[in-house]
């Protein structure tokens, strides 16, 4: 066991000490009951899938994620521990991968949370599990996505409400880009590709087509490289700004 | 060893720490003295790598605290200012997490544990999470974490700030126990402890060091230092007699006249003559007390000094 567990595991273990963890839990899933039964429409639809269900993902995790990420970092700089923590002999990598890894094992764990509907979904139809399987992955590959931009946002600043704010900001962006009314805007004088690396940079764009079932390694990679270049983004926060 | 090379440090146009030069060895226990804002934390920050500094460098028994980080930090134990810990942990689940960061596993981990919350007395908290504790404790805690891997550097930021007299008490033993051939920086602005601690003292003031002295030898600059402080019954004739005694500078007296201190002349002890004199003359004494030094009058001496030369 490396240094990078031990933080890992400090830090899971930090949500569940607090109300945090069950706090968030427990709207993550009522939250994706509202949305699936009542904005997604979810019987209505009469298919068996869980389309409804995912759909609403990137939007829940608008506010949803930013509120874990805030206290990755402003936490240890609001405390004065990040003088604790770089003093120790961790380096800067194995504390930012730590971290970063203890809030997205924790989303998985909320995500792993919303099997019953997996379950009514197979009581009721037949559904494509592998499907299912893919807009799950892809679904928790997005959460990622989101709190790794969580973090480097969390690194530049100790108060946790600002942290939050831009967060939800530049993650409500990635998500716009790829929306039909901004690609409409760009569309008709911005030149195509323009339009078109705007739509690639979205998070829509792609979790879309995993969540479809799709699983193309392309868009796994997207968010892969968007979470390392947020996390060595967070790192090179952290060493340009420790102290103050 | 640990040796800091024209170490200096600016926040934008403000110099916290100013080209700091010094060595330490193994088995001295540096104390840090100077007024608030004189850059005693900003230093220790830069030793314990923390900060880069501007310009200068420090190592710690040969690795340099920018390009050999993690290996300098191996080999040290750091208590910050303000004994920042995670508040929603206990003192064990704490101490156990510092030390597997420490590389210690298993039973040796227990042990580790065991020891460190024996030497602070922290038996009665360790399942209460840390927010709750007093000050005292929390101290407490953040020493633990640093003496938890048994290292060779031991650099403590005002470590008994916020302890009872006990407490403080109990703190400087375990300095003191630990120092036999470990390298120990302290700071405070208590100056009690240097003499109680310490076997060197630098004032530091704006970011420049003052002096570089053991703090016997700081005692010895107070204009106090080996003069004699008597309360007598009578003082008819006293102060006279005592102003052409030999080897005295000078004589201060109270209003009263009763009570007398005598300034040395400079490498004279008076205390024989002084002695004598009372029992010539058969004066009742109540006090007679040789003064060692005052420490915050040289304190306040050299910082004073230090800030007309800026």
């Amino acid at each position: 066991m490396n240094n990078f567990t031990v933080v890992l595991k400090r830090e899971l273990a930090s949500y569940f000490a607090t109300p945090l963890a069950y706090v968030f839990i427990v709207i993550f899933l009522m939250l994706t009951g509202v949305f699936t039964f009542f904005l997604g429409g979810f019987f209505e639809n009469g298919q068996a899938d869980l389309w409804a269900f995912f759909n609403f993902h990137p939007w829940l995790y608008l506010f949803l994620v930013p509120a874990l990420s805030m206290r990755l970092w402003s936490e240890e700089r609001k405390s004065g521990t990040i003088e604790l923590l770089m003093t120790l002999p961790i380096s800067l990598r194995d504390m930012v991968v730590g971290k970063f890894l203890a809030a997205w094992l924790f989303t998985g764990i909320a995500l792993l949370l919303t099997f019953p509907l997996w379950m009514t979904v197979n009581y009721l139809g037949d559904p494509d599990n592998g499907a299912i399987m893919a807009g799950y992955l892809g679904s928790w590959m997005m959460s990622g996505a989101f709190l790794a931009i969580g973090s480097c946002i969390s690194a530049a600043t100790k108060n946790q409400v600002i942290a939050f704010i831009l967060t939800a900001v530049v993650c409500f962006l990635f998500v716009m880009s790829g929306f039909n009314l901004v690609q409409e805007w760009f569309t008709g004088w911005a030149l195509d590709w323009v339009v078109d690396a705007i739509a690639a940079l979205s998070f829509l764009t792609h979790f879309n087509a995993i969540a479809k079932g799709v699983l193309d390694l392309r868009d796994v990679l997207y968010f892969m490289v968007i979470i390392i270049g947020w996390l060595v983004a967070t790192a090179i926060v952290l060493d340009m700004k420790k102290a103050d | 060893m640990i040796t800091v090379d024209n170490l200096t440090k600016r926040f934008g146009p403000f110099t916290a720490v100013d080209s700091l030069s010094f060595t330490v060895k193994p088995g001295e226990v540096l104390g840090f003295l100077g007024p608030n804002g004189a850059g005693k934390s900003t230093t220790m920050k830069m030793i314990t790598g923390f900060l880069a500094p501007t310009s200068g460098q420090v190592t710690v028994y040969g690795h340099n605290t920018l390009d050999d980080s993690l290996k300098a930090r191996e080999i040290m134990g750091y208590l910050p200012e303000g004994a920042p810990s995670y508040g929603d942990m206990t003192p064990l689940k704490f101490l156990r997490f510092i030390g597997e960061v420490r590389g210690f596993r298993g039973a040796e981990l227990t042990r580790r544990v065991q020891s460190v919350v024996d030497a602070l007395q922290l038996e009665s908290v360790l399942n209460q999470t840390i927010e709750t504790l007093s000050k005292g404790f929390k101290r407490r805690v953040g020493l633990a974490q640093a003496i938890i891997h048994d290292p060779k550097v031991l650099v403590l930021d005002e470590p008994t700030d916020g302890l009872d007299p006990n407490q403080k008490h109990e703190v400087r033993k375990l300095i003191q126990n630990l120092s036999k051939d470990k390298i120990v920086i302290v700071s405070t602005h208590i100056l009690e402890e240097v003499t109680a601690v310490c076997t060197r003292a630098m004032i530091i003031a704006g970011g420049k060091l003052l002096v570089d002295d053991t703090p016997q030898a700081l005692e010895a600059r107070s204009r106090f230092h080996g003069a004699i402080r008597l309360e007598l019954t009578h003082a008819e004739g006293a102060l006279q007699q005592l102003q052409v005694l030999d080897g005295v500078k000078s004589v201060e007296s109270s209003e009263n006249g009763l009570s007398l201190t005598v300034f040395p002349e400079a490498g004279v002890s008076l205390f024989l003559s002084i002695n004598d004199l009372l029992q010539k003359n058969n004066w009742e004494v109540h006090e007679f007390h040789v003064e060692r030094g005052k420490l915050d009058d040289v304190f306040r001496t050299i910082t004073r000094e230090g800030e007309v030369n800026e």
